[in-house]
């Protein structure tokens, strides 16, 4: 068990980095406490498997440290680290059988037998993976797989962390669900730092106590789910999170309102003053669920009209051309669709203003 | 309900038909004709049952040939797939020197087979060979001519270097196919190198090392034109496989018979053993641990 602490993290893959895109990793500076959960969200190509790596010792960061406990384990490689790695797709020895896959970490580490078979036992109960220990590994289904993929890195007692890349890719859709469930048990169990690579919001958000979501290499905003539903700090989190994400449009202050096109939205005294202290290009968001429709003139109400309806079951979402912008509502089931024209109101507690896609 | 029937199918299938009848079925079934009769001329011929098939069988040279030939496959497989595995664990994973020894190693497989004993044949003469000349002159006495020893070490060199790129080549592929998480999660399990060796890179090469090793055994064990031009099987007969001997029999002394005979169980041998091996290679690394 460790805390990890990341000093001033930056990679490059090429040789001679110059410039900043040129980093994959620009700037990773913080910590992960012992025994959290933790996902590590973000679109495709944002450094998350490259900070992976970086963590368990594949690869050697360009800049900074890396501190387990304290210590400093930036220059030494994975299997000196006390960290497991899952990847996306069962990494198995496929001519062993699922009790040697699992005893193999311990037998490279010159365990006795006696230890590994009654280690590799105790692993195996917790996996479920017991009635399969005489089977080879090579004709298990998927999910059994990924749990042995796992158990090698839970045999070992002294493992610090267990690091996951988008484990759940190859798993049918039903049993996706049964083996998060498992990994959050088995975390409640053994405190285990985890770690959990996805660009799936659903993983991240039901998985982990804390998200981290990336965006071209650095972490732009690090939070309970609910934190980064209400209070994204960058508009890039408030669009990756929810679905749909949240609503951004572009609007100039004009006497305590923000002039969206032809539309008016009413600020108010707080955020205007806010907005008023901000120098980069302002930005309005809100998320779909706040964003209240009226069929007919409302206070403080603006003019949009209806551009379509998408029925998803248990809510409806909405999407109105308003000031030249679409922006989304969320309506629940029962609620009535205006026609035509909608007056959409925004709730002062809900709108977030962003300069320079940053939260103000 | 009706079984429908159109007979112009079978004009869909003719191409196919034809092709295989005339490059596979004709011959075979010609060479099973021929085995059967004695042939004194064109259209001089006399049924004899399985006569041939017995004198071939009790043929005390064809037995030297055989066992000649077994040995020299054996060895073939036994020095080429070990030595052609570690070639490939050794070549460069990207860059200009994986381009560069991938073209090295396709050098050998591009040169005509009886070239290829042309070469051999001049490298290693112990009066102008570069080889031959150059072994003499460390005081080693080395003469392919003369030697039979010799000739055998000439004529494995050259397998060993015309054919271990195949085997290499093979290899490497079935190593680049193998993805990089396998060695990362190897690393972190704390595996050695001869580990990741035994437990990731020899069973994800089995594929290609079973298409390696039939290939090689059977090009091998056909071998003609390298040896045919290197030595014509000798000195004396130490160096006569059985192609070259089948070759002896049916254009040197033109006994058809014996030899149509003689190719029909030499193709059997093959193709029992090649049944063999592939049985053999597809049972490794299934059935319950």
């Amino acid at each position: 068990m460790a805390q990890i602490d990341l000093e001033e993290i930056a990679h490059a893959y090429m040789a001679d980095p110059r410039e900043v895109s040129d980093y994959a990793l620009k700037r990773i500076h913080n910590v992960w406490q012992d025994g959290g959960a933790y996902a590590l969200l973000g679109p495709s190509g944002c450094g998350k498997t490259t900070l992976l790596n970086v963590i368990s010792g594949l690869l050697t960061p360009s800049r900074g440290r890396i501190l387990f406990d304290g210590r400093d384990v930036t220059r030494l490689p994975p299997e000196k680290r006390n960290i497991a790695q899952v990847f996306q797709f069962p990494v198995l020895y496929d001519t062993m059988s699922v009790f040697d896959n699992l005893a193999f970490p311990l037998r490279n580490r010159g365990f006795n037998e006696k230890d590994v078979k009654k280690r590799v036992h105790e692993v195996a109960d917790i996996l479920d993976l017991a009635p399969f220990l005489g089977k080879r590994a090579a004709g298990l289904a998927a999910d059994a797989k990924q749990k042995i993929s796992l158990g090698r890195g839970l045999v070992r007692r002294d493992v610090a962390a267990i690091l996951f890349d988008e484990p759940l890719t190859v798993i049918d859709p039903n049993l996706k669900w049964q083996l998060r469930c498992k990994l959050k048990e088995i975390h409640e169990q053994l405190k285990l730092t985890f770690i959990y690579v996805t660009h799936d919001q659903v993983e991240a958000l039901t998985f982990a106590d804390k998200v981290i979501v990336m965006y071209e290499g650095e972490i732009v905003q690090i939070g309970t789910p609910q934190e980064l539903f209400e209070n994204p700090v960058h508009t890039f989190v408030g669009y990756f999170i929810g679905s749909p994400g949240m609503n951004f449009v572009p609007f100039a202050l004009e006497n305590g309102i923000a002039r969206v096109g032809d539309a008016e939205i009413f600020l108010g005294e707080r955020l205007a003053g806010v907005a008023g202290t901000a120098t980069g290009e302002l930005k309005l968001g809100i998320r779909p669920l706040y964003l209240e429709v009226h069929g007919k003139k409302v206070d403080q109400g603006v003019e949009a009209r209806v551009k379509s309806v998408e029925d998803q079951g248990s809510f409806k979402i909405l999407t109105a051309i308003m000031g030249g912008h679409p922006v989304r509502a969320r309506l629940a089931e029962d609620e009535p669709v205006p026609q035509e024209t909608a007056w959409l109101r925004f709730p002062t507690d809900w709108i977030r203003l962003f300069s320079d896609d940053r939260l103000l | 309900m009706d079984k429908w029937e159109d007979n112009r199918a079978w004009f869909l299938v003719l191409p196919v038909f034809i092709i295989v009848a005339f490059s596979a079925i004709i011959p075979l079934m010609t060479v099973v004709n021929y085995s059967l009769q004695d042939i004194f001329g064109p259209g001089q011929r006399v049924f004899v049952g399985v006569e041939w098939f017995k004198e071939v069988l009790s043929d005390k040279r064809l037995h030297e040939a055989l066992v000649r030939q077994f040995i020299f496959s054996g060895l073939v497989l036994l020095i080429e797939m070990p030595l052609g595995i570690i070639i490939a664990l050794m070549m460069p994973k990207k860059g200009w020197g994986a381009s560069l020894s991938l073209v090295m190693l396709a050098l050998p497989l591009l040169i005509p087979w009886n070239v290829i004993g042309t070469i051999w044949m001049i490298f290693t003469r112990p009066d102008i060979g570069l080889f031959g000349a150059g072994i003499n002159a460390l005081g080693i006495a080395f003469d392919h001519t003369a030697s039979p020893s010799d000739a055998w070490v000439t004529l494995m060199l050259m397998e060993v270097w015309h054919w271990t790129p195949l085997v290499a080549l093979l290899a490497y592929a079935g190593l680049r196919a193998i993805p990089e998480a396998y060695f990362q999660a190897a690393r972190i399990d704390g595996a050695s190198a001869w580990a990741i060796f035994k437990y990731i890179q020899l069973p994800k090469m089995r594929g290609v090392l079973t298409i390696a090793l039939l290939l090689r055994f059977m090009d091998s064990f056909l071998i003609y034109a390298e040896p045919f031009v290197l030595t014509g099987g000798g000195p004396g007969n130490t160096t006569t496989f059985l192609s070259i001997y089948l070759v002896k029999v049916a254009v040197g002394q033109f006994d058809l018979g014996p030899a149509a005979a003689f190719s029909i169980i030499y193709f059997l041998i093959i193709l029992l053993l090649s049944w063999l091996f592939y049985q053999v290679l597809q049972n490794v690394g299934k059935g319950e641990a």
